[in-house]
């Protein structure tokens, strides 16, 4: 097992033919069970044709009922990309990725709310995220394939190559991870911390869980206090930022320090005291996951 | 992007808030033409810079005669202007406004924000207008009102009423209030803000409900959508290094340490800032050059970093994914020696192709100091950094 996606999983990529959306298809479709996963494009467009393939489709809808995809990953560009968001939401979809980066704010405060009034199942990953990886079996995002290995150790993560960072270390230690989830440096976004925890809790094949976050916001909080009351498993984590000034947004629109709030020291004294070993050097992240387990 | 109180107040009046009349200035004469075309007894002459406290940095003075109109305007305009969120090194006034006197009976507080926890957009009211509203959260949270608004309604009647009174607003003026309130939510949404703030709001002695600043930001992922708000930008407010990086689509933040940090990623650039600090040494600047870096985005990164006089080391630390460590090593390389590179260059390299580049750099005949980990690269470049500041 895994979490939220494994070698059964059908994919369909929204924007499949922008470059970036046809790159992280093909490489997709490279990686492990890709040629069965990736079963379809959509692009209102370009119906009927082709990439790598894979049949493009007019609607999420219209890739759904032909190729059976319960799953979609996001490219379209940012002003375009939250209604994209809604299409797959609207059609049902088990699981959306979005990858895209610099979508509005306003637009994703609208999307998520649509979500919750119509009591939307589907679920949302990022967006301006690298993606969810189940090591060895799929892909579905911008991460690199090689550098993940099959193991019982989960990575939820809001950075990019702050994750590659974290696997990374655990290859050098020959630890292998059962899934890698991106959620992604927007303040308003899909699933948190908590939410990708519960599912690492409840899932048989993971041991032990990587939590890396940044500044801003109170998300690592609040799964902390989950952890602390819920969690059967060990979790380590780091927090990137310590020395971030207050008022400045280091690159991410999340990663901010806003009103005294959501500064690292805080987030890892909260941690430490619901039980999670925290490191503050990054380098370590490896290190300390291998002595708690 | 940040914009100035006197265009937060254009925007505020499009969307119906009530402010003083006003006229902004970019010199003596034209603050005190400003002052003869408003009339009255009472003005105030406001220094126009993006950061906030400008009143207790001698920013903000009341005129009651034209004569001191001139003499504060030549006092304000040039001045380097000191407040908490400027630096000790304070910003240079470029721009006043001069406004009519208000007749002040009450001082109230409106602050608008997204709310990452519910996601929509927060109301907070207080009725201690004019304080740091930091400090009022910290030491009297519960003065604080809070609305969480949602985006199908807007700010409806019944909670912007109901917010009014509990800041005090009297029975009399709370139409106005309600007016404000709503005027300031469609502005926020409309545009696209990410913070808004009107402190104080004020309540005049005949129950007027007036907005006596004005304070926003706006999210820059949306700014494709705002062409009239683009216009507001001010670049004399904005750090030369940081326009320049934009320029070239990278993400860069001036920082007040000495080693210049080139990195991918925003959660990696902040964690190599983090390591750096950790072994003893103080970042330069946060730099994420992103997932398509080029050989010109890394030479022209090196070019920024370099323009930085406190500058005494550079730490390169690229997890290749997409990226190839070859890529980056090329383009170290030819900018290292495009820019006759002075200082030390510790360079650590993981990922996709790390043995070819690491052989780049080899190769090179470069004095590059490599790096296996985060851990190494920072103590070696915290060395690099002290001996070439003792050498100097």
């Amino acid at each position: 097992m895994s979490i939220l996606i494994d070698k059964n999983t059908r994919v369909m990529t929204q924007g499949i033919t922008g470059k970036t959306g046809q790159f992280h298809t093909k490489m997709g479709k490279e990686y492990a069970n890709g040629a069965n996963c990736y079963v379809a494009g959509v692009n209102p467009k370009k119906a009927g044709e082709k990439y790598e393939g894979i049949p493009i489709f007019g609607t999420v809808k219209d890739a759904k009922a032909q190729t059976g995809a319960n799953v979609s990953v996001v490219y379209v560009p940012p002003p375009f990309a939250a209604e994209a968001i809604w299409e797959a939401v609207d059609a049902d979809l088990d699981l959306v990725i979005c990858i895209t980066e610099g979508i509005p704010v306003r637009d994703m405060i609208v999307v998520r709310d649509r979500m919750r009034k119509q009591g939307k199942k589907t679920l949302l990953v990022g967006p301006n995220c690298p993606g969810v990886i189940t090591p060895d079996e799929i892909k579905i995002g911008i991460m690199p394939g090689h550098i993940h290995k099959k193991g019982r150790v989960g990575v939820v993560s809001r950075s990019g190559t702050l994750t590659y960072e974290a696997v990374g270390q655990l290859a050098e230690l020959g630890i292998g991870q059962s899934s890698c989830v991106g959620i992604g440096g927007d303040p308003v976004n899909g699933m948190k911390h908590i939410d990708v925890m519960r599912l690492f809790n409840d899932d048989p094949e993971t041991d032990a869980v990587i939590m890396v976050g940044e500044i801003g916001g109170s998300d690592e909080e609040e799964c902390a206090q989950w952890i602390k009351a819920n969690m059967k498993k060990p979790v380590i984590g780091f927090i990137a930022g310590v020395t971030a000034p207050p008022g400045k947004r280091m690159g991410h629109a999340g990663a901010i320090i806003s009103g005294g709030k959501g500064t690292a020291q805080e987030k890892l004294a909260i941690m430490e005291e619901c039980g999670i070993k925290v490191t503050r050097n990054p380098s370590e992240m490896g290190k300390l996951l291998k002595s708690v387990i | 992007m940040k914009i100035h109180e006197y265009q937060g107040k254009e925007i505020l009046r499009k969307f119906g808030v009530r402010t003083p009349r006003g006229i902004p200035a970019f010199s003596v004469d034209e603050a005190v033409k400003a002052a003869q075309e408003l009339g009255g007894k009472v003005w105030v002459v406001k220094a126009q810079i993006h950061a906030g406290g400008r009143g207790k940095g001698g920013g903000v003075k009341v005129a009651k005669s034209i004569d001191e109109v001139r003499t504060h305007a030549t006092a304000i305009l040039g001045m380097q202007l000191v407040t908490h969120q400027t630096g000790p090194e304070g910003q240079k006034v470029r721009r006043l406004l001069v406004e009519e006197g208000a007749d002040i009976k009450m001082e109230l507080y409106l602050g608008m924000v997204v709310d990452r926890v519910t996601q929509k957009v927060t109301l907070m009211a207080s009725s201690e207008g004019g304080m740091d509203i930091e400090e009022v959260a910290e030491h009297t949270p519960e003065k604080i009102h809070k609305v969480f608004i949602d985006p199908d309604t807007r700010l409806t009647d019944a909670d912007a009423d109901d917010v009014a009174a509990k800041i005090g607003v009297p029975a009399g003026s709370i139409a106005q209030a309600r007016a404000i309130l709503q005027g300031l939510y469609n502005a926020f949404w409309d545009t696209d803000a990410s913070l808004a703030e009107i402190n104080p709001l004020i309540v005049t002695g005949s129950g007027d409900v007036i907005a006596l600043d004005a304070k926003f930001n706006f999210d820059s992922n949306a700014l494709f959508r705002h062409p009239d708000i683009v216009a507001y930008r001010d670049l004399d407010e904005e750090d030369p290094a940081e326009i320049e990086a934009s320029k070239f689509d990278l993400s860069y933040i001036s920082l007040d340490g000495n080693i210049g940090c080139l990195v991918n990623g925003a959660g990696l650039a902040m964690a190599t800032m983090d390591v750096i600090k950790l072994y003893g040494g103080s970042p330069a600047n946060f730099l994420d050059v992103g997932g398509g870096a080029t050989t010109e985005k890394v030479t022209e990164a090196f070019k920024i970093m370099l323009k930085n006089p406190n500058l005494q080391a550079i730490l390169v630390n690229i997890f290749g994914g997409i990226m190839r460590c070859d890529t980056i090593a090329n383009g170290v390389v030819s900018a290292a020696r495009e820019v006759k590179l002075s200082v030390p260059l510790v360079v650590r390299m993981k990922g996709t192709n790390e043995d070819l580049g690491k052989k780049i750099l080899a190769e090179s005949g470069l004095p590059i100091i490599t790096a296996n980990n985060m851990a190494e690269a920072a103590e070696r470049v915290v060395a690099g950094a002290n001996a070439h500041a003792a050498r100097k």
